[in-house]
């Protein structure tokens, strides 16, 4: 899709490991299919070679969505328009967006969802007793929210450990991709809208996320490193379509938490609470994709995110949510929203995936082609070691 | 404080509550027989609460087991 790019991709089968770029910066050469008006309407206006001009129904569309008064969290439509005004900042979503950046009808649309978005989640989120607004009572506070509960049911995390089919590891990557591919991103955005202490936690967490000026140390790579390990293509976007729109909610909730400077509390105590939900989770996915037999190449993902965010929770609950609440006392409240929605939104997730897995049924919008990956993966395996006349027949 | 030559910071540790220590700083970590523990951040976290699985980091698990300090 992308007319700048010059790869060969036009002739790699779309959901086909990408073979020739190590590294994650081509884009993917899917065409993004419409889940109804709103992201039809903006499909066809970032991909029209005419210059931004006013997108006709755009607004009474949006307005419509917005009275309907519909789950927002679990709208496709929605959730995927948000997705594509969001992808106008971070790029890689559809190629031709630069000049709408910018313009008013985006804007206005993004708002206009955003608000409503956000007044669903204030009214399902529930914040706890906030502590007093001090480092260390902030910090303990969110560790208590955070705490792993010992009488929960059924966690994601643990039927990846002990349960996790191959088909089924395929559909958690395909899930993870849409936030870690550009892993540290949405978070990246509050730097400048924080100062003193928090500013400076933000930004070794996110230098630590960013590899500590190492490209393959990135935590992005890293990931895009495990998929093509499993035959997925790691170029940005490539599974957009199977996605459901609670995935898609759960990524556009940290861009919407990030790129709104009145809301630099929430996505504070959100990545506070990605971090300390983080260590033990990626412990047993370790587990899980060892058990299926994948290598280090695969594992190393979860195995990094053990050590690293054990240290980044530390640093996220006290210099940057409670350094944050020191300086800024008045925000304690947003802090402890957005660790609360973190918890909520991924909880949904997680559940979806695990619901879905339980009754035997794929997470994914629709179906997969599991067996090009898997051949794919094949492949990759057969390069990295001498074919034999046992494993080429796969 | 062993510390390499070539550091510039201070090292710095913070006692974290029912939690690990976190060390801020270039230090030099060994093993008990010597050998050069490779660390691949700026600033580390060490067990202290005895479970951790990839010791002497810190893996989280002081949570499962209820460790304060």
């Amino acid at each position: 899709m992308n007319p700048t790019e010059s790869s060969p991709a036009q002739t790699t089968s779309p959901s086909v490991a990408h073979t020739s770029p190590t590294l994650c910066e081509n884009w993917h050469d899917e065409e993004i299919e419409a889940r109804g008006p709103i992201s039809g309407l903006l499909l066809d206006a970032f991909r029209s070679q005419a210059t931004p001009h006013t997108i006709v129904g755009l607004a009474a569309e949006v307005t419509a969505a917005v009275e309907s008064g519909r789950d927002f969290v679990r709208d496709d439509d929605v959730q995927l328009a948000l997705y594509l005004l969001y992808g106008l900042y971070y790029g890689g979503v559809v190629d031709s967006g630069d000049l709408w950046e910018w313009h008013v009808d985006t804007i206005s649309a993004r708002l206009e969802l955003e608000c409503a978005f956000e007044a669903q989640l204030r009214r399902l989120v529930s914040v706890p007793e906030l502590p007093n607004a001090t480092a260390e009572d902030v910090a303990q506070a969110l560790f208590a929210l955070t705490a792993p509960d010992p009488n929960a049911g059924p966690s994601l995390s643990r039927h990846v450990a002990k349960s996790l089919t191959h088909e089924q590891a395929i559909e958690f990557m395909v899930q993870r991709s849409i936030y870690t591919l550009k892993e540290a991103d949405p978070h990246s955005w509050a730097i400048p809208r924080l100062t003193g202490r928090a500013k400076a936690a933000l930004v070794e967490i996110q230098a630590d996320e960013y590899g500590g000026g190492r490209r393959d140390r990135m935590h992005s790579e890293l990931f895009a490193r495990s998929m093509r390990g499993l035959g997925l293509d790691s170029r940005y976007g490539t599974y957009v379509n199977f996605v459901p729109a609670v995935t898609l909610a759960s990524f556009n909730m940290i861009s919407m938490f990030g790129m709104n400077r009145r809301l630099r509390g929430a996505i504070a105590g959100h990545l506070a609470a990605f971090e300390m939900t983080s260590s033990v989770p990626n412990g047993l996915y370790a587990r899980g994709f060892r058990r299926l037999g994948f290598n280090e190449k695969v594992t190393e993902y979860f195995d990094e995110h053990v050590k690293a965010d054990a240290v980044h929770e530390q640093i996220a609950a006290r210099d940057l949510a409670g350094g944050l609440a020191e300086s800024q006392p008045a925000l304690l409240s947003e802090i402890f929203f957005g660790a609360s929605a973190c918890l909520l939104v991924d909880d949904w997730v997680g559940q979806h995936m695990l619901e879905s897995w339980t009754s035997h049924n794929s997470s994914l919008r629709k179906p997969f082609p599991f067996a090009a990956v898997r051949a794919s993966q094949a492949g990759l395996a057969n390069r990295a070691a001498p074919a034999t006349s046992a494993n080429t027949g796969a | 404080m062993a510390n390499p030559a070539e550091s510039h910071d201070e090292v710095e540790i913070v006692a974290c509550t029912n939690g690990p220590l976190l060390v801020r700083g270039e230090i030099d970590l060994r093993s008990a027989d010597g050998e050069p523990i490779e660390q691949t951040r700026k600033t580390v976290a060490l067990c202290r609460c005895g479970v951790s699985a990839i010791k002497p980091f810190c893996d989280g698990t002081h949570k499962l087991v209820n460790f304060t300090t």
